[in-house]
Protein backbone atom coordinates (compact mmCIF):
# COMPACT_ATOMS: atom_id res chain seq x y z
CA UNK A 1 0.00 0.00 0.00
CA UNK A 2 0.69 3.53 -0.83
CA UNK A 3 2.56 4.99 1.76
CA UNK A 4 0.26 8.02 2.63
CA UNK A 5 -2.89 5.90 2.82
CA UNK A 6 -0.98 3.73 5.62
CA UNK A 7 0.30 6.38 7.24
CA UNK A 8 -3.33 8.33 7.41
CA UNK A 9 -5.06 4.86 7.61
CA UNK A 10 -3.16 4.21 11.56
CA UNK A 11 -3.58 7.85 12.64
CA UNK A 12 -6.93 8.47 11.36
CA UNK A 13 -6.28 12.07 11.00
CA UNK A 14 -7.98 13.92 8.27
CA UNK A 15 -4.32 16.48 7.58
CA UNK A 16 -6.28 18.49 5.23
CA UNK A 17 -8.10 20.09 7.61
CA UNK A 18 -5.18 21.89 9.01
CA UNK A 19 -4.89 25.54 8.10
CA UNK A 20 -0.85 25.80 8.97
CA UNK A 21 -0.90 27.85 11.66
CA UNK A 22 1.49 26.45 13.55
CA UNK A 23 0.20 26.42 16.69
CA UNK A 24 0.35 22.94 17.62
CA UNK A 25 4.58 23.36 16.75
CA UNK A 26 4.59 26.46 19.37
CA UNK A 27 3.40 24.38 21.92
CA UNK A 28 5.56 21.38 21.59
CA UNK A 29 7.70 21.13 24.02
CA UNK A 30 10.25 19.02 22.32
CA UNK A 31 10.63 21.65 19.26
CA UNK A 32 14.22 22.19 20.14
CA UNK A 33 14.82 18.61 19.67
CA UNK A 34 12.93 17.64 16.32
CA UNK A 35 14.01 18.65 12.67
CA UNK A 36 10.48 17.86 11.74
CA UNK A 37 8.24 19.94 14.17
CA UNK A 38 4.39 18.77 14.37
CA UNK A 39 2.55 20.97 11.67
CA UNK A 40 5.41 19.82 9.36
CA UNK A 41 4.64 15.81 9.80
CA UNK A 42 1.32 17.16 9.23
CA UNK A 43 2.21 19.05 6.13
CA UNK A 44 4.28 16.50 4.90
CA UNK A 45 2.12 13.80 5.34
CA UNK A 46 -0.39 15.31 3.29
CA UNK A 47 1.75 15.74 -0.01
CA UNK A 48 3.22 12.45 0.05
CA UNK A 49 7.16 13.32 1.72
CA UNK A 50 7.23 10.78 3.88
CA UNK A 51 10.57 9.06 3.37
CA UNK A 52 12.31 11.90 5.26
CA UNK A 53 9.66 11.15 8.50
CA UNK A 54 10.55 7.70 8.45
CA UNK A 55 13.81 8.37 8.73
CA UNK A 56 13.66 11.07 11.32
CA UNK A 57 15.12 11.06 14.76
CA UNK A 58 12.17 13.64 15.71
CA UNK A 59 9.71 10.19 15.52
CA UNK A 60 11.58 9.48 19.03
CA UNK A 61 11.91 12.94 20.30
CA UNK A 62 7.54 13.43 20.51
CA UNK A 63 6.61 12.82 24.64
CA UNK A 64 3.02 11.89 23.65
CA UNK A 65 2.21 15.17 26.08
CA UNK A 66 -0.95 15.57 23.98
CA UNK A 67 -0.09 19.24 24.42
CA UNK A 68 -0.75 19.69 20.20
CA UNK A 69 -3.58 17.78 20.10
CA UNK A 70 -5.05 20.14 22.92
CA UNK A 71 -4.27 23.24 21.45
CA UNK A 72 -4.80 22.99 17.42
CA UNK A 73 -7.24 25.11 16.85
CA UNK A 74 -9.02 22.77 14.02
CA UNK A 75 -8.91 19.36 15.92
CA UNK A 76 -6.12 17.94 13.82
CA UNK A 77 -4.24 15.99 16.50
CA UNK A 78 -0.93 16.09 15.03
CA UNK A 79 0.43 13.80 17.76
CA UNK A 80 -1.50 10.60 15.77
CA UNK A 81 0.28 11.19 12.86
CA UNK A 82 3.80 11.29 14.70
CA UNK A 83 2.89 8.04 15.60
CA UNK A 84 1.62 6.91 12.88
CA UNK A 85 4.75 7.32 11.34
CA UNK A 86 6.43 6.14 14.29
CA UNK A 87 4.34 2.46 14.39
CA UNK A 88 5.18 2.75 10.17
CA UNK A 89 8.94 2.57 11.05
CA UNK A 90 9.46 0.35 13.71
CA UNK A 91 7.17 -2.26 12.63
CA UNK A 92 9.71 -2.52 9.60
CA UNK A 93 12.01 -5.51 10.27
CA UNK A 94 14.93 -5.24 12.05
CA UNK A 95 14.12 -1.33 12.75
CA UNK A 96 13.11 -1.04 16.64
CA UNK A 97 14.56 1.88 18.09
CA UNK A 98 15.18 0.31 21.30
CA UNK A 99 17.50 -2.81 21.77
CA UNK A 100 16.86 -4.60 24.99
CA UNK A 101 20.29 -5.45 25.06
CA UNK A 102 21.00 -1.24 25.36
CA UNK A 103 18.42 -1.52 28.44
CA UNK A 104 20.36 -1.92 31.50
CA UNK A 105 23.18 0.57 30.90
CA UNK A 106 20.59 3.34 30.79
CA UNK A 107 18.77 1.91 34.10
CA UNK A 108 19.40 3.47 37.90
CA UNK A 109 17.78 2.66 41.14
CA UNK A 110 14.75 4.69 40.91
CA UNK A 111 13.87 4.03 37.18
CA UNK A 112 10.06 3.39 37.34
CA UNK A 113 8.54 0.15 35.56
CA UNK A 114 6.13 2.61 33.82
CA UNK A 115 8.91 3.81 31.93
CA UNK A 116 10.57 1.04 30.31
CA UNK A 117 7.16 -0.54 29.38
CA UNK A 118 5.74 2.57 27.70
CA UNK A 119 9.76 3.15 25.59
CA UNK A 120 9.03 -0.47 24.45
CA UNK A 121 5.49 0.64 23.58
CA UNK A 122 6.64 3.54 21.90
CA UNK A 123 9.69 2.12 20.35
CA UNK A 124 9.63 -1.03 19.38
CA UNK A 125 7.49 -4.13 17.61
CA UNK B 1 -18.35 2.90 49.72
CA UNK B 2 -16.57 0.31 47.77
CA UNK B 3 -14.15 1.26 44.28
CA UNK B 4 -13.01 -1.06 42.12
CA UNK B 5 -9.48 -0.39 41.81
CA UNK B 6 -6.66 -0.37 39.11
CA UNK B 7 -3.09 0.55 40.97
CA UNK B 8 -0.99 -0.15 37.99
CA UNK B 9 2.41 -2.14 37.69
CA UNK B 10 4.73 1.44 39.22
CA UNK B 11 2.56 1.21 42.25
CA UNK B 12 3.40 -2.19 43.15
CA UNK B 13 7.17 -1.42 42.77
CA UNK B 14 8.58 1.92 42.31
CA UNK B 15 5.73 3.96 43.81
CA UNK B 16 4.40 2.20 46.66
CA UNK B 17 4.06 5.07 48.32
CA UNK B 18 1.85 6.45 46.01
CA UNK B 19 -0.54 3.20 46.53
CA UNK B 20 -0.07 2.75 50.32
CA UNK B 21 -0.87 6.33 51.27
CA UNK B 22 -4.20 6.55 48.95
CA UNK B 23 -5.09 2.96 50.73
CA UNK B 24 -4.88 4.67 54.46
CA UNK B 25 -6.65 7.94 53.46
CA UNK B 26 -9.40 6.25 51.96
CA UNK B 27 -9.92 3.87 54.59
CA UNK B 28 -9.60 7.30 57.00
CA UNK B 29 -12.19 9.13 54.87
CA UNK B 30 -14.29 6.00 54.22
CA UNK B 31 -13.97 4.24 51.23
CA UNK B 32 -12.45 1.07 50.10
CA UNK B 33 -10.51 0.31 46.59
CA UNK B 34 -10.91 -3.30 45.99
CA UNK B 35 -8.13 -4.03 43.78
CA UNK B 36 -9.37 -5.80 40.54
CA UNK B 37 -8.23 -9.01 40.22
CA UNK B 38 -5.29 -10.26 37.86
CA UNK B 39 -5.28 -7.40 36.13
CA UNK B 40 -1.62 -6.37 33.37
CA UNK B 41 -0.34 -3.46 32.97
CA UNK B 42 -2.15 -0.99 30.70
CA UNK B 43 1.49 -0.21 28.60
CA UNK B 44 2.10 3.42 30.08
CA UNK B 45 1.28 5.07 27.12
CA UNK B 46 -2.46 5.34 24.94
CA UNK B 47 -1.67 3.35 21.68
CA UNK B 48 -3.11 5.96 19.71
CA UNK B 49 -3.07 3.90 16.36
CA UNK B 50 -6.40 3.21 14.96
CA UNK B 51 -4.95 -0.37 14.20
CA UNK B 52 -3.61 -1.12 17.53
CA UNK B 53 -5.77 -3.37 18.95
CA UNK B 54 -3.96 -5.89 20.74
CA UNK B 55 -2.28 -3.07 23.14
CA UNK B 56 -5.63 -1.96 24.22
CA UNK B 57 -6.75 -5.28 25.22
CA UNK B 58 -5.49 -5.36 29.14
CA UNK B 59 -7.13 -1.65 30.08
CA UNK B 60 -10.46 -3.16 28.48
CA UNK B 61 -10.20 -6.13 30.42
CA UNK B 62 -9.85 -4.26 33.58
CA UNK B 63 -12.47 -2.43 32.47
CA UNK B 64 -15.02 -5.12 32.17
CA UNK B 65 -13.91 -6.44 35.29
CA UNK B 66 -15.46 -3.11 37.13
CA UNK B 67 -18.67 -3.05 34.91
CA UNK B 68 -18.96 -6.78 36.21
CA UNK B 69 -18.23 -6.08 39.61
CA UNK B 70 -20.97 -3.35 38.74
CA UNK B 71 -18.58 -0.37 39.88
CA UNK B 72 -16.85 2.63 39.23
CA UNK B 73 -12.71 2.16 38.29
CA UNK B 74 -10.56 4.16 40.47
CA UNK B 75 -6.93 4.75 39.10
CA UNK B 76 -3.84 6.89 40.52
CA UNK B 77 -1.08 6.74 38.50
CA UNK B 78 -1.56 9.32 35.60
CA UNK B 79 -0.91 7.52 33.45
CA UNK B 80 -2.82 4.27 33.59
CA UNK B 81 -5.80 7.04 34.09
CA UNK B 82 -4.76 8.17 31.38
CA UNK B 83 -4.83 4.90 29.14
CA UNK B 84 -7.84 3.67 30.99
CA UNK B 85 -9.75 6.69 30.31
CA UNK B 86 -8.79 6.75 26.67
CA UNK B 87 -8.74 3.13 26.03
CA UNK B 88 -13.00 3.55 27.43
CA UNK B 89 -13.70 6.31 25.17
CA UNK B 90 -12.48 4.01 22.39
CA UNK B 91 -14.73 1.20 23.38
CA UNK B 92 -17.90 3.84 23.29
CA UNK B 93 -17.09 5.74 20.57
CA UNK B 94 -15.10 3.75 17.93
CA UNK B 95 -17.24 1.29 16.54
CA UNK B 96 -14.18 -0.83 14.72
CA UNK B 97 -11.95 -0.63 17.66
CA UNK B 98 -15.02 -1.93 19.90
CA UNK B 99 -15.64 -4.65 17.30
CA UNK B 100 -12.24 -6.09 17.12
CA UNK B 101 -11.59 -5.58 20.91
CA UNK B 102 -14.29 -7.87 21.49
CA UNK B 103 -14.00 -10.48 19.01
CA UNK B 104 -10.55 -10.78 20.43
CA UNK B 105 -11.95 -11.28 24.35
CA UNK B 106 -15.01 -12.65 23.81
CA UNK B 107 -16.79 -11.56 27.13
CA UNK B 108 -19.55 -13.49 28.36
CA UNK B 109 -21.13 -9.71 27.86
CA UNK B 110 -19.48 -7.42 25.09
CA UNK B 111 -17.78 -4.60 27.04
CA UNK B 112 -19.08 -1.13 25.37
CA UNK B 113 -17.23 1.71 27.51
CA UNK B 114 -19.65 1.54 30.41
CA UNK B 115 -17.55 1.86 33.10
CA UNK B 116 -16.79 4.90 34.78
CA UNK B 117 -12.88 5.58 35.23
CA UNK B 118 -12.52 8.14 38.19
CA UNK B 119 -8.94 9.28 39.46
CA UNK B 120 -8.83 8.97 43.28
CA UNK B 121 -8.40 12.95 43.29
CA UNK B 122 -12.01 13.32 41.24
CA UNK B 123 -13.52 10.66 44.30
CA UNK B 124 -12.39 13.24 46.40
CA UNK B 125 -13.52 16.21 44.93
CA UNK B 126 -16.97 14.68 43.29
CA UNK B 127 -17.72 12.09 46.06
CA UNK B 128 -16.08 13.16 49.74
CA UNK B 129 -15.92 16.92 48.53
CA UNK B 130 -13.01 19.27 49.40
CA UNK B 131 -15.06 20.66 52.32
CA UNK B 132 -15.97 17.87 53.92
CA UNK B 133 -11.84 16.65 53.50
CA UNK B 134 -11.39 19.51 55.01
CA UNK B 135 -12.85 18.69 58.31
CA UNK B 136 -11.32 15.55 58.56
CA UNK B 137 -8.01 17.43 58.51
CA UNK B 138 -5.78 16.65 61.96
CA UNK B 139 -2.82 18.15 61.15
CA UNK B 140 -3.03 21.13 58.51
CA UNK B 141 -0.38 21.74 56.68
CA UNK B 142 -0.82 25.31 57.57
CA UNK B 143 1.88 27.76 55.60
CA UNK B 144 3.34 25.42 53.20
CA UNK B 145 3.38 26.77 49.79
CA UNK B 146 2.83 23.95 47.34
CA UNK B 147 3.31 23.87 43.54
CA UNK B 148 0.44 21.24 41.58
CA UNK B 149 2.01 20.05 38.94
CA UNK B 150 -0.30 18.12 36.24
CA UNK B 151 1.71 17.06 33.42
CA UNK B 152 0.29 16.25 30.54
CA UNK B 153 -1.80 12.99 31.01
CA UNK B 154 -4.26 14.28 33.69
CA UNK B 155 -5.77 16.87 31.98
CA UNK B 156 -5.24 15.93 28.08
CA UNK B 157 -6.72 15.66 25.90
CA UNK B 158 -9.41 17.85 27.42
CA UNK B 159 -12.17 16.46 25.45
CA UNK B 160 -11.40 13.00 26.67
CA UNK B 161 -10.20 13.36 30.33
CA UNK B 162 -12.75 15.70 31.29
CA UNK B 163 -11.19 15.76 34.55
CA UNK B 164 -11.09 19.84 34.64
CA UNK B 165 -10.37 23.09 32.30
CA UNK B 166 -7.35 21.39 30.23
CA UNK B 167 -5.49 24.83 30.48
CA UNK B 168 -6.50 26.71 33.68
CA UNK B 169 -7.11 23.49 36.00
CA UNK B 170 -8.03 23.72 40.06
CA UNK B 171 -8.99 20.12 41.33
CA UNK B 172 -4.94 19.75 42.92
CA UNK B 173 -5.15 23.69 44.07
CA UNK B 174 -8.40 22.82 45.58
CA UNK B 175 -6.81 19.87 47.12
CA UNK B 176 -4.10 21.78 48.46
CA UNK B 177 -6.07 23.97 50.13
CA UNK B 178 -8.23 21.42 51.75
CA UNK B 179 -5.72 20.09 53.48
CA UNK B 180 -4.19 23.65 54.74
CA UNK B 181 -1.77 24.20 52.52
CA UNK B 182 -0.98 27.75 50.22
CA UNK B 183 -1.42 26.65 45.97
CA UNK B 184 1.54 27.75 43.88
CA UNK B 185 0.04 29.09 40.51
CA UNK B 186 2.64 28.72 37.90
CA UNK B 187 2.66 28.96 34.34
CA UNK B 188 3.96 25.30 33.39
CA UNK B 189 1.89 23.09 36.04
CA UNK B 190 0.38 21.69 33.16
CA UNK B 191 3.41 21.49 30.79
CA UNK B 192 5.29 18.54 29.96
CA UNK B 193 8.61 17.45 32.19
CA UNK B 194 10.17 15.55 29.53
CA UNK B 195 9.29 12.06 31.55
CA UNK B 196 8.63 9.62 28.21
CA UNK B 197 12.22 10.33 27.00
CA UNK B 198 14.05 9.68 30.24
CA UNK B 199 15.29 6.41 29.20
CA UNK B 200 17.57 7.51 25.98
CA UNK B 201 17.39 10.89 25.61
CA UNK B 202 18.72 12.13 29.26
CA UNK B 203 19.67 15.79 27.97
CA UNK B 204 16.15 16.63 26.79
CA UNK B 205 14.65 15.19 29.73
CA UNK B 206 16.31 17.57 32.35
CA UNK B 207 15.94 20.36 30.06
CA UNK B 208 12.03 19.58 30.43
CA UNK B 209 12.17 19.14 33.87
CA UNK B 210 14.18 21.50 34.99
CA UNK B 211 12.19 24.20 33.22
CA UNK B 212 9.01 22.98 35.08
CA UNK B 213 11.20 23.10 39.03
CA UNK B 214 12.46 26.10 37.92
CA UNK B 215 8.76 27.74 36.50
CA UNK B 216 7.99 26.37 40.32
CA UNK B 217 10.45 27.97 42.29
CA UNK B 218 10.61 31.09 40.34
CA UNK B 219 6.72 31.40 42.53
CA UNK B 220 7.93 30.86 45.49
CA UNK B 221 7.01 27.16 45.66
CA UNK B 222 8.66 24.69 48.88
CA UNK B 223 7.65 21.64 47.05
CA UNK B 224 5.75 20.39 44.35
CA UNK B 225 3.01 17.63 43.98
CA UNK B 226 2.06 14.92 41.46
CA UNK B 227 0.11 11.81 41.16
CA UNK B 228 2.17 10.37 38.20
CA UNK B 229 5.46 7.99 39.18
CA UNK B 230 7.73 9.15 36.08
CA UNK B 231 6.75 13.02 37.22
CA UNK B 232 8.31 11.95 39.90
CA UNK B 233 11.05 10.14 38.88
CA UNK B 234 11.80 12.57 36.43
CA UNK B 235 11.21 15.71 38.65
CA UNK B 236 13.18 14.09 41.45
CA UNK B 237 16.19 15.42 39.78
CA UNK B 238 15.71 18.72 39.58
CA UNK B 239 18.31 20.77 39.80
CA UNK B 240 16.51 23.83 41.49
CA UNK B 241 16.48 21.12 44.86
CA UNK B 242 12.54 21.65 44.90
CA UNK B 243 11.08 18.18 46.57
CA UNK B 244 8.52 16.36 45.14
CA UNK B 245 5.87 14.21 47.19
CA UNK B 246 2.75 12.10 45.93
CA UNK B 247 -0.51 14.19 46.83
CA UNK B 248 -1.04 10.84 48.88
CA UNK B 249 1.39 11.17 51.00
CA UNK B 250 0.81 14.97 51.67
CA UNK B 251 -3.24 13.91 52.34
CA UNK B 252 -2.21 11.00 54.61
CA UNK B 253 -0.03 13.10 56.56
CA UNK B 254 -2.69 16.05 56.80
CA UNK B 255 -5.13 13.26 57.82
CA UNK B 256 -2.93 11.84 60.47
CA UNK B 257 -2.75 8.50 59.11
CA UNK B 258 0.95 8.45 57.65
CA UNK B 259 2.21 6.42 60.23
CA UNK B 260 -0.42 3.64 60.53
S1 LIG C 1 -2.13 23.51 15.11
FE1 LIG C 1 -3.45 22.27 13.85
S2 LIG C 1 -4.04 23.60 12.20
FE2 LIG C 1 -2.31 24.59 13.19
S3 LIG C 1 -0.57 23.81 12.05
FE3 LIG C 1 -0.81 22.42 13.72
S4 LIG C 1 -2.10 20.84 12.89
FE4 LIG C 1 -2.26 22.51 11.49
S1 LIG D 1 2.56 15.12 21.51
FE1 LIG D 1 4.58 15.08 20.62
S2 LIG D 1 4.42 16.40 18.91
FE2 LIG D 1 2.65 16.84 20.12
S3 LIG D 1 3.29 18.54 21.38
FE3 LIG D 1 3.71 16.71 22.55
S4 LIG D 1 5.80 16.23 22.07
FE4 LIG D 1 5.15 17.69 20.53
S1 LIG E 1 0.62 3.44 33.60
FE1 LIG E 1 2.32 2.76 34.19
S2 LIG E 1 2.16 2.20 36.16
FE2 LIG E 1 0.28 2.52 35.39
S3 LIG E 1 0.01 0.36 34.80
FE3 LIG E 1 0.38 1.38 33.11
S4 LIG E 1 2.45 1.10 32.98
FE4 LIG E 1 2.01 0.47 34.86
S1 LIG F 1 6.38 13.75 30.76
FE1 LIG F 1 6.08 14.09 32.82
S2 LIG F 1 4.23 15.07 32.83
FE2 LIG F 1 4.39 14.47 30.84
S3 LIG F 1 3.38 12.60 31.09
FE3 LIG F 1 5.29 12.13 31.27
S4 LIG F 1 5.70 12.05 33.30
FE4 LIG F 1 3.81 12.98 33.14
Amino acid sequence: MDRKEEILRISGVNVRKCMRCGKCSGTCPSYDEMEFHPHQFVYMVESGDIEPLLNSDSLYKCLSCFACVERCPRGVEPAKVVEAVRLAAVRQKGNNHLKAENVPELLDDETPQQLLVSAFRKFTK
Amino acid sequence: MIYSYYPGCTLKNKAKDLDRYARLSAQALGFTLEEIENWQCCGGVYPMAKDEIATKLSSVRALADAKAQGRDLVTLCSACHNVLKQVNNDMLTDEDIRTRANNYLKLDEEYCGETKVIHFLEVLRDVIGFDKLKEKVVNPLTGKKIAAYYGCLLLRPGKVMQMDNPENPKIMEDFIRAIGAEPVIYPMRNECCGGYVALEDKEAAAKRRNAVASSASGFEAEMMVTACPLCMYNLNKNDSDVPVYYFTELLAEALGVKDN
